[in-house]
């Protein structure tokens, strides 16, 4: 989002030098992040966690207001999970699933995400921007192998073959550091975008929204509220979500000729929501205004310098697909980028990243592009076929799939060169190239567990039970469904159509990347070779 | 694929050109404008064939030339 004013700080971080700032030639660390968002920050705990030492950069030294990245979907919480902070942004967020459309002053319908039982994670939670990006430090400094270094700026970068360099700016004046990887999570006016002459190709849209973040005592429900052309917002869309600690999150349609510093003056903004919130006491806590822009980096994979994030791609707003989608950048980006460094998978592996997430950038594109272009309607045929779909959606089911207020995000699927394809065939709500589902399940001792946290971050065997014990390959974990893990509500057995013998090969990323009716050590051998990029490590 | 079926199917023509005109008696530029895009998407999702519907778009916008 294109944000012109400067954030204060919400949590604070000191600059302290380093001695890597004294060292006669520049130090060279294995892998350097720059942006400590929820990218970066999220990469670092990733690599960190499977012993990858990783130095982070940061511009600022504090963590800015404003609620900015607000929804996180179930397969975020799950990510999240893997980084020891899912149970944090879980437990302090708003879980939600019911979403309103209203068309000028009546409901128009109500959509219910059926998060389907038997996962750990709701289908979404709102949650400050802030609050996530402290919990992810805080869970940096548990680790020994991620630091991060405040107030340094990255002023200049070049690589050759084996090896990026940077120039930071310090408080304390310039330094040089040396990376044999460097990602790129500075955001979406990523400096480093710039400073390497990268195109970021797409589309702006000529409509602009005003947030405003107010606290405020309402019994409204956690309900996701959309409104197309209500009466207290000259026909114009409005969005409303709940937010932890009576914190909500309003976005207002203001259009293209709207002047953002007038937009943002207080009483400009009070004199908006009053309106909605007919004479209910509130304080402003954040305003800002944004453009929707959905463009791409050509590519996330540039040698040795690795794009994630905003810094890669940028989406509209209504979807949940920027802080979402970024997220699942750096867990498809981490694993590979370990085995890499550990020597354990060639360098091509880093390939499959481009691919996976440029098609999961494009999908995201896709959806936040139609979106938008429902919200802002580009001719006057346009708005009356939207109004029609709106008017028709009251009465009929079929309109309100026409409806677009924002798809939400789900996690991405990969048509995938590491993915071995199906020999057998196979039922259940699990796909190839999706996430594995998660699944109530108890562990050998009798205690429940979810099955998502019973897999190993490396490569997972999944074995169904059936008296044989299969003669894995060296790395990879064997759970055995029956013996290890037990399917407590027999969710597994439906959601994987699994039978006794049946294996499922999952990625470090918890994704399903091959299954067999029966355990062939051969075929078991070649998956993982062809999912660790082709190296058999 | 399934072709768009432009051949006359209604047994009495006149009476079906006549209850959409009907329709649309009362109603002024924009409410009749509102009235066929509502009516457009029904029907859309009544013959619910994307190639149809393609073809039929196209052959509107061809018509009007």
């Amino acid at each position: 989002m294109g944000e012109p004013q400067q954030r204060h700080a919400k949590f604070s971080f000191g600059y302290s030098r380093h001695p890597d700032q004294d060292a006669a030639s520049p130090v060279r660390h294995p892998v350097i992040i720059v942006g400590a968002g929820p990218v970066g920050l999220a990469a670092g705990i990733d690599l960190g966690q499977r012993g990858i030492p990783v130095v982070i950069l940061d511009d600022a030294d504090r963590i800015g207001e404003g609620s900015r990245g607000l929804c996180y979907s179930k397969r975020c919480l799950e990510v999240l999970d893997t980084l020891g902070a899912g149970d944090a942004v879980a437990g302090k967020g708003v879980d939600w699933k019911v979403g309103k459309v209203y068309f000028h002053d009546h409901e128009v319908y109500e959509f219910d995400l059926l998060p389907e039982p038997g996962h750990k994670m709701p289908a979404f939670v709102n949650l400050q921007q802030y609050y996530l990006e402290k919990y992810l430090v805080e869970r940096i400094e548990q680790l020994d192998t991620v630091t991060v270094r405040w107030r340094n700026k990255v002023s200049a970068i070049s690589q050759d073959a084996e090896t990026v360099t940077i120039d930071i700016e310090t408080p304390d004046g310039p330094y040089k550091l040396q990376a044999d990887w460097l990602i790129a999570a500075d955001g979406a006016n990523s400096t480093l975008r710039k400073l390497m002459d990268i195109e970021f190709v797409g589309e702006t849209f000529r409509d602009q929204f005003l947030i405003a973040d107010i606290k405020m005592e309402a019994d409204f429900p956690a309900v996701r509220r959309f409104w197309f052309e209500p009466p207290f917002h000259d026909g114009q869309s409005t969005l409303l979500h709940k937010q932890p600690d009576n914190v909500w999150r309003v976005d207002f349609q203001i259009g293209w000729d709207a002047d953002p510093k007038e937009e943002t003056k207080p009483e400009k903004v009070r004199a908006r929501l009053d309106k909605m919130m007919e004479g209910r006491p509130y304080e402003l806590e954040w305003l800002s205004v944004y453009t929707f822009q959905c463009r791409r980096n050509e590519r996330f994979l540039y040698d040795r310098v690795i794009f994630a994030g905003d810094a890669a791609h940028q989406v509209s707003p209504f979807g949940a697909r920027g802080a979402n989608s970024g997220i699942e950048d750096s867990h498809n980006l981490a694993w590979k980028l370990a085995l890499v460094i550990k020597g354990e998978a060639p360098a091509s592996l880093l390939e499959s990243y481009d691919a996976e997430r440029i098609q999961a950038a494009d999908v995201n594109i896709g959806h936040s592009t139609r979106s938008t272009d429902f919200l802002v309607p580009k001719s006057p045929g346009d708005k009356r076929l939207r109004d029609a779909a709106l008017d028709l959606a009251v009465e009929f089911p079929f309109a309100r799939r026409m409806v677009n207020s924002g798809r939400l995000h789900t996690a991405a699927h990969y048509d995938s060169a590491l993915t071995t394809p199906d020999a057998d065939p196979f039922g259940g709500t699990a796909r190839l190239g999706d996430p594995a589902p998660d699944a109530p399940m108890t562990d050998a001792a009798g205690n429940p567990v979810w099955l998502l946290n019973a897999l190993s971050r490396d490569f997972t065997l999944l074995h169904v039970a059936n008296g044989a014990a299969p003669n894995v390959p060296e790395g990879l974990q064997l759970l055995t469904v029956g013996e290890d893990l037990k399917d407590r509500e027999g969710l597994f057995a439906e959601r994987y159509d699994a039978t006794p013998g049946a294996c499922y090969l999952m990625r470090p990323d918890q994704y399903l990347t091959a299954r067999f009716r029966h355990f062939d050590r051969d075929r078991v051998e070649a998956a993982l070779a062809r999912a660790r990029g082709g190296l058999n490590g | 694929m399934a072709d768009l079926d432009t051949s006359s199917r209604f047994d009495n023509p006149d009476a079906a050109f006549q209850l959409v005109v009907d329709a649309h008696r009362t109603l002024d530029a924009e409410e009749s404008a509102r009235f066929n895009a509502r009516l457009v998407l029904l029907l859309a999702n009544h013959i619910g064939d994307m190639d149809v519907l393609k073809q039929a778009v196209e052959a509107a916008a061809r018509s009007g030339r």
